[in-house]
C-alpha cells in the first residue's frame, strides 16, 4: 500500500440539490481533483466509514483505524441547509470523531448569515463559500489540503519507522563469473540504504 | 449568451457556458434540463401548498428556498427575484402576496424556458466547426 506522489486530491462533496452537486462535480474536476458526490449528511458519514452510534460509544478504541475509510478523502465540502443533518451538524461530527477530525470542512450556503459564517468557522470550518461557488472560490482550498496530506503523510512515516526494526545489511554477492542481469542485480543488492527508503518524503508542492 | 438572454440570465450564466469544453460539450443543457425537472416538481408542489388552507408557510417558505437555489445555480435572475419577494410574503404570513407572486413567477419561468430553448437551438446551429466536417 504505497502512496504516490502524483495521486490526485480527492473531495467529498455533500449537496441535497441534484443541481448543485453537478455544479460542484464540475468545479472540482476542473480543478484536477478526484470527486465523490453524495445528497446527504448521513450518506457522507456512511461513505467516510462512520457509523453515528460510534462516538457516542466510550468503548470505541480511539485509535480509530483509518482502515475503515476504502478511500482517503481529503477535503469534505458540504452545503448548509440540507433537510435531517445539517452541514453544521455534519461538520460537528466530523470534528468529534478522531479518525475524521483531520479533514479539512468548507461550507457552502446561499444565504449570506454573518451568525450562521461565524459558527460555522468556530465549530472547525476552514472556508465558506457562498453560492453559486465560483471556479476561483476552489483555489482557496489546497493549501488546506496540502496541510492535511503532509501531516497525515509525517504521522505515517513514523508510525512506520516505529513498526519495523531497521533491516539487516544484505550479504555481499557472491564472487561468481555472473552473466550481466545477475551482475546488475547484484549492485543492486549492494545500494545503499537511503535509496531503498520509501519515497514519502517527495512531495510536490504545487502552488 | 445572446443578447436576447439578457435581462433574464445574469453571470452565474455566462460561468456555466465557461465549465462547458470539448471534453463536457453538453454540459449547459444538461445543467438546463436538470433544472427544468427540478423547476416542474417543484412548481407543483407549491400550488398544491397553496391550496391547503390555512396556508403553511413554513412549507411553502422551504419550498421557494429550494427554488430560489436552483434558480441562482444556472443565473436565472428575474425568476430568483420572484422566489425572494415569495419568501418575504411568507415571513409576513400574507397569502394573497404569496398567490400573486407565484402567478408572476410561473410566467417569468415560462418566458427564461423559451429563451434557452431559442439559444439552444442557436448553439447547435452554430455548433464547433469540427462538428460541421465530422462526417455521420
Amino acid at each position: 500500500m504505497s502512496i504516490t506522489a502524483d495521486s490526485k486530491f480527492h473531495v467529498l462533496a455533500v449537496d441535497d440539490s441534484l443541481i448543485d452537486r453537478k455544479l460542484i462535480e464540475r468545479l472540482l474536476k476542473i480543478s484536477s481533483y478526484q470527486v465523490t458526490t453524495v445528497d446527504s449528511g448521513s450518506k457522507a458519514l456512511e461513505f467516510l466509514g462512520l457509523h453515528e452510534d460510534d462516538q457516542s460509544n466510550p468503548e470505541t478504541p480511539s485509535v480509530s483505524p483509518n482502515n475503515n475509510q476504502e478511500v482517503e478523502v481529503n477535503l469534505i465540502i458540504t452545503d448548509y441547509c440540507m433537510p435531517g443533518m445539517t452541514g453544521y451538524d455534519l461538520l460537528k461530527k466530523i470534528k468529534e470523531s478522531s479518525s475524521l477530525r483531520n479533514i479539512p470542512v468548507v461550507i457552502m450556503s446561499s444565504e449570506n448569515v454573518p451568525s450562521r459564517i461565524t459558527r460555522c468557522l468556530e465549530e472547525g470550518a476552514e472556508e465558506f463559500f457562498l453560492k453559486p461557488v465560483q471556479l476561483s472560490d476552489l483555489n482557496r482550498l489546497k493549501p488546506h489540503m496540502m496541510k492535511t496530506k503532509i501531516k497525515t503523510q509525517k504521522q505515517e512515516n513514523e508510525e512506520i519507522q516505529e513498526l519495523q526494526p531497521p533491516p539487516p545489511p544484505p550479504p555481499p554477492p557472491p564472487p561468481q563469473q555472473l552473466p550481466n542481469n545477475s551482475k546488475r542485480k547484484a549492485m543492486e543488492e549492494g545500494l545503499s540504504p537511503d535509496r531503498t527508503r520509501p519515497r514519502y518524503n517527495n512531495i510536490t508542492t504545487v502552488v | 449568451m445572446t443578447t436576447a438572454c439578457k435581462g433574464f440570465l445574469d453571470e452565474q450564466f455566462l460561468q456555466l457556458e465557461e465549465l462547458q469544453d470539448d471534453a463536457n460539450p453538453n454540459f449547459v443543457e444538461e445543467v438546463v434540463t436538470l433544472y427544468y425537472r427540478d423547476s416542474a416538481r417543484l412548481i407543483l408542489n407549491i400550488e398544491q401548498a397553496l391550496e391547503r388552507n390555512p396556508l403553511d408557510f413554513n412549507k411553502l417558505d422551504s419550498l421557494m428556498h429550494q427554488f430560489k437555489g436552483s434558480s441562482s445555480s444556472i443565473g436565472a435572475k428575474k425568476v430568483k427575484a420572484e422566489c425572494t419577494l415569495f419568501r418575504e410574503y411568507c415571513r409576513a404570513g400574507n397569502g394573497e402576496g404569496c398567490i400573486r407572486t407565484f402567478q408572476q413567477l410561473k410566467k417569468e419561468y415560462a418566458t427564461l424556458k423559451k429563451k434557452l430553448e431559442a439559444y439552444f437551438q442557436l448553439a447547435r446551429q452554430v455548433g464547433p466547426a469540427e462538428t460541421a466536417c465530422r462526417p455521420k
